[in-house]
């Protein structure tokens, strides 16, 4: 529940922007028309769904309300729209993450994405919820490219109280990997989370850095990373969508963090890269503080942008 | 995708052509079928409608050429439209010619603020100018690390304080600058979200404190639809002179920077790509738009409309030599055409259908100059009725444009004797060898 509101709070510009744009859109017309789908049409496409997605979920739409003999009522209109959206989710919804894998220790998390989406602010929070949660956790810090990578991420692990690799002398990432499993191994940790360097995805060398390191991680625990999460800034565009695409060719993407929630961007991106790649979103980040971590919940996600109070 | 795009045109496009003039009716596929380019561009909803009503409107009534069919013309329009909103006003940045020039670097969170300070700083250094760097972002861990350590590579100076209070920074650097004869501070800010009020508050604090020669706004080219909201935000509370786009090196379609453009008005000043420090490109309206557009689809098109535009150019000139209305004006366009071109030995291949008949014809390219001081020195009306040059005439011709009489009769004669020709050409379709022996001096 206090997920839930505080979810709702941070959003809520969000969510007021879309409500009352819609409830303009809606209020005082005796049926649907044309020009009623086309301003949902601009709520869906303005909040980064796609222009494909976006007017499959309109037809979707319009075709349900022809068959709903009351069309005056707002909260119809807005509960069909809601459900094409989950529709999406509820679809896909399988976990990537194997049971027995959530047995595994150290249980591993690989952290990746573009540059400048969050992944060492992301992996502060996520060491710290696991802190939270009682768990030994360890951070390895295989962001060997960026300046000052490490000391950000150094300084991230002093507010979590996690412990931190970092390799004064290698500046070969899959090095630091292979370090830090070795500790985790040694000292027993229950979470090891790896940072990696921002990427962009059109440069094949870096990206091949990536495979290197998945394949250097594999080999060590005799199986993949536990997660691999990509982490996509909120304010991605279309091109989020290629993100994902062709980080999925470098490692099996278990799960998506969205950043940078708590501005006025919708992240509406994600209901493309469900629908076409299956990959769930696991957390949402809605700020610089280190609790600003949430779980994802399509439900909530999806009441907190289009429900009316 | 693309090849799905290109389908979808083509079909659009399938119209009839030459349809005299541009309606609602005729271009109505193809623009249906530009926003959806311009949205999943991330062109901004709202921007991607107006953007296409005004061109719309600028467009309707256009007359359609033979060769080319409405939506052709219409995408076309679009392209040109398009680079025109996105290079206007273009500007470099405004450096003081003496005391201290300051440059204000703002944006949001991972936008890649700080090692664009730091581009800028090598920039500028590389112009001989003294630049210190300001780490004024204290938010972000080891942001004041990151800027020093870029710094280093550049061997330029980094300001920082051990302080929590940015704008304390900023006017301690400040003093230190005109202390230590710094005349150029570029100010690294922390990135910030457009609805963080206190945040917000800071970097105008910081705007008004230092009253910066340039202030600029950092805008990663993969964002969405968002832009336009944050960009209009940051410029209410900090005017600022122009926008740096980042990234463009992945494969975004950089949408966001048409959306930012129509909405704050303010040009796009640099391209940041990849994280090595010489790397700040200038920016090319042209490519964006071609960007925007996407490759493969689109731009072959307009490349194809383009083609077709000098075929036009050429089909009116083959009209009127065949009508015999090939006069001064017309020569003085292909000598044109032919100087921007390089060589008059091209204008063979210029005049439609000569080609191959004239390869041999010797040319001497000096020629040209005299010519075409000639025609200047006529009048508009002795450049479309030859018939009207008569000894004054010829007299005032030549002493405007530095020649003889005999020089500017000369001209006349040959091109009479070249209008006769044409005319002969167009009874007896281009096929005879006349000019052959037809010298250009």
């Amino acid at each position: 529940m206090s997920i839930f509101n505080s979810l709702r709070d941070r959003l809520s510009k969000t969510r007021n922007n879309l409500v009352n744009r819609i409830k303009e859109t809606i209020s005082g017309k005796a049926s649907i028309d044309s020009n009623t789908l086309e301003q949902i049409e601009e709520i869906l496409i303005s909040s980064d769904v796609g222009y494909y997605l976006s007017n499959k979920i309109i037809e979707n739409v319009r075709t349900k309300m022809l068959n709903t003999k009351d069309r005056t009522s707002d909260k119809i209109i807005f509960d069909v729209v809601k459900s094409e959206l989950k529709k999406i989710f509820d679809n896909n919804s399988t976990s990537r993450v194997s049971e027995s894998n959530n047995q595994a220790k150290p249980y591993i998390i690989l952290v990746i994405g573009v540059n400048g989406a969050g992944k060492t602010t992301t992996i502060g929070k996520l060491a710290y919820n696991y802190k939270e949660q009682g768990k030994k956790v360890l951070i390895a810090a295989s962001d060997t490219f960026r300046a000052a990578a490490s000391e950000q991420l150094e300084i991230w692990s002093e507010r979590a109280k996690a412990d931190i690799v970092i390799s004064e002398k290698s500046v070969d990432p899959s090095a630091v990997a292979y370090e830090a499993i070795e500790k985790a191994h040694k000292e027993k940790y229950d979470v090891l989370l790896i940072d990696t360097a921002g990427r962009l995805h059109t440069k094949s060398y870096l990206m091949d850095e990536l495979v290197k390191l998945n394949r250097i991680i594999t080999k060590k625990l005799n199986r993949a990373p536990d997660e691999t999460l990509l982490v996509l800034d909120g304010n991605s565009g279309q091109n989020a969508v290629v993100q994902s695409d062709e980080f999925s060719k470098t490692a099996l993407i278990t799960g998506l963090v969205i950043t940078k929630l708590d501005g006025t961007a919708k992240g509406g991106i994600v209901f493309q890269i469900f629908e076409k790649q299956k990959i769930p979103v696991k957390y949402i980040g809605v700020g610089e503080d280190i609790t600003d971590l949430q779980p994802f919940n399509a439900e909530e996600f999806i009441s907190a942008i289009v429900d009316i109070n | 995708m693309f090849e799905d795009l290109a389908l979808k045109l083509e079909s659009a496009l399938k119209k009839v052509r030459g349809q005299g003039k541009l309606t609602e009716n005729n271009i109505s596929d193809t623009l249906r079928e530009i926003r959806r380019i311009l949205l999943d561009a991330d062109v901004n909803f709202k921007v991607a409608k107006d953007f296409i009503e005004d061109v719309k409107t600028k467009a309707l009534g256009k007359e359609v050429l033979s060769s080319i069919t409405p939506g052709q013309l219409i995408t076309k329009i679009i392209y040109d439209e398009l680079v025109h909103v996105l290079g206007g006003n273009q500007s470099e940045i405004k450096i003081n010619g003496s005391g201290i020039t300051t440059i204000l670097i703002s944006g949001l969170q991972g936008s890649g603020k700080t090692t664009f300070s730091a581009k800028l700083a090598k920039k500028l250094k590389d112009n001989q100018r003294r630049s210190l760097l300001v780490a004024a972002d204290i938010q972000r861990p080891a942001a004041v690390k990151q800027l020093q350590m870029l710094g280093e590579q550049i061997n330029i100076p980094v300001f920082s304080l051990e302080e929590k209070d940015a704008l304390k920074v900023v006017k301690n650097s400040i003093e230190h600058a005109n202390e230590n004869n710094f005349n150029t501070v570029i100010i690294d800010t922390a990135g910030r979200l457009h609805v963080d009020e206190d945040m917000m508050a800071e970097i105008e604090h910081i705007k008004n404190y230092v009253l910066p020669t340039e202030t600029l706004f950092v805008v990663d080219a993969m964002t969405g639809q968002d832009a336009v909201n944050s960009a209009r935000i940051f410029n209410e509370r900090l005017n600022f002179d122009g926008i740096v786009l980042t990234k463009l090196d992945g494969d975004a379609r950089g949408g966001a920077a048409l959306s930012i453009r129509s909405i704050v008005g303010k040009p796009i000043k640099f391209i940041s790509n990849g994280e090595k420090l010489n790397q700040l490109e200038t920016f090319y309206p042209e490519r964006l738009a071609s960007r925007i557009l996407g490759k493969g689809d689109v731009i072959s098109l307009v490349e194809k409309v383009q083609e077709n535009f000098e075929e036009i150019e050429a089909d009116r000139l083959e009209e009127k030599i065949r009508k015999n209305e090939f006069d001064f004006e017309d020569f003085l366009k292909q000598i044109k055409a032919i100087k921007k071109m390089g060589s008059l030995s091209s204008l063979v291949g210029m005049l439609p259908g000569l080609g191959s008949q004239v390869k041999n014809m010797k040319v001497d390219d000096n020629a040209l100059v005299k010519t075409e001081a000639i025609i200047n020195s006529m009048t508009y009306q002795e450049r479309k009725k030859p018939k009207i040059l008569n000894g004054n005439r010829r007299m005032r011709i030549a002493r405007g444009s530095g020649t003889s009489i005999q020089e500017v009769n000369r001209l006349l004669k040959q091109f009479s004797e070249m209008q006769k020709m044409m005319s002969q050409f167009s009874k007896k379709g281009f096929g005879g060898p006349m000019l052959k022996n037809y010298k250009f001096n």
